[in-house]
């Protein structure tokens, strides 16, 4: 049985904040579990707070990628909030850019952006 | 398969990497030995991700194996060289294997050829029916 990371809801908004060192399976769960919670609660945003995370590597990258892409389809936009700069650094040299994904530099400015609906990037056609 | 290839300096470590708890513990070991060789934080993060790639592929890929981890002399510069062995499929395609975006699984093809850019050394050694050795060093600035 491998842990779980919590999700928090905040009025409209799921928050999760990863504080462990995730195995695989981890990252998995997390992201079926949002989604489930997603239309559980009917929350319009999900913010994911990688401050405390010191790798991001492609399989947690992916999940970072694919769960705002699930939410979006959804109805909620994803904000990847904390980024190290170390973590920026290696993440693009890995070849991952994370297009898709929005991020703000502080949880109170991921909050910021979800509360303000006119900041929503023009959906993709 | 040329064979084990002895790190170069005796007191190095090594764990088996066969579940995914193992991945983990084989980049919290090398973080360890990149903290102690005193690589900048962004070259830990680099290694340790490297690390995390190619551990992956070791138990997803080979089906399982070891690392093996210490510090490293050359001249005056000290590193980390983390070396991955699996007795696994081996890979019959090396080039289509590191070009970004390619996968046999279900990956981003980023793992092989992300590594190898992560780090200053890279080294692959494959059979296939054999097996696969990858060996990866970073060096302290």
């Amino acid at each position: 049985m491998t842990e779980r990371v919590p999700v928090l809801k905040i009025g409209d908004v799921l928050l999760v904040s990863i504080q462990v060192d995730l195995e695989d399976q981890t990252v998995l769960d997390l992201q079926d579990d949002l989604a489930a919670r997603i239309v559980a609660t009917g929350a319009s945003g999900v913010v994911i707070d990688i401050t405390a995370v010191e790798i991001v590597d492609s399989f947690v990258g992916r999940m970072l990628a694919t769960t705002a892409a699930i939410s979006r389809m959804l109805d909620a936009e994803t904000v990847v909030v904390g980024m190290r700069p170390a973590v920026a650094i290696t993440l693009v040299e890995l070849g991952l850019s994370l297009g898709g994904v929005r991020t703000a530099l502080t949880l109170e400015k991921g909050l910021d952006m979800l509360a303000r609906p006119d900041s929503r990037p023009p959906a993709k056609p | 398969m040329s064979g084990p290839r002895p790190l170069p300096d005796a007191d190095h470590e090594t764990i088996t990497i066969e579940s995914n708890d193992d991945v983990v513990r084989a980049r919290q070991l090398v973080r360890t030995l990149a903290q102690r060789c005193k690589l900048s934080l962004v070259d830990q993060t680099k290694l340790v991700t490297a690390a995390s790639e190619l551990a992956r592929n070791t138990l997803v890929y080979g089906g399982g194996g070891v690392m093996r981890t210490g510090l490293v002399r050359r001249d005056s510069r000290v590193g980390v060289t983390a070396v991955f062995e699996d007795s696994g499929p081996g890979i019959p395609d090396l080039d289509l294997a590191l070009t970004d975006g390619w996968t046999s699984g279900g990956g981003l093809g980023l793992g092989l050829s992300g590594a190898r850019r992560l780090v200053d050394d890279f080294t692959l050694d494959t059979e296939v029916g054999r097996g696969t050795q990858v060996a990866v060093t970073k060096w302290a600035r």
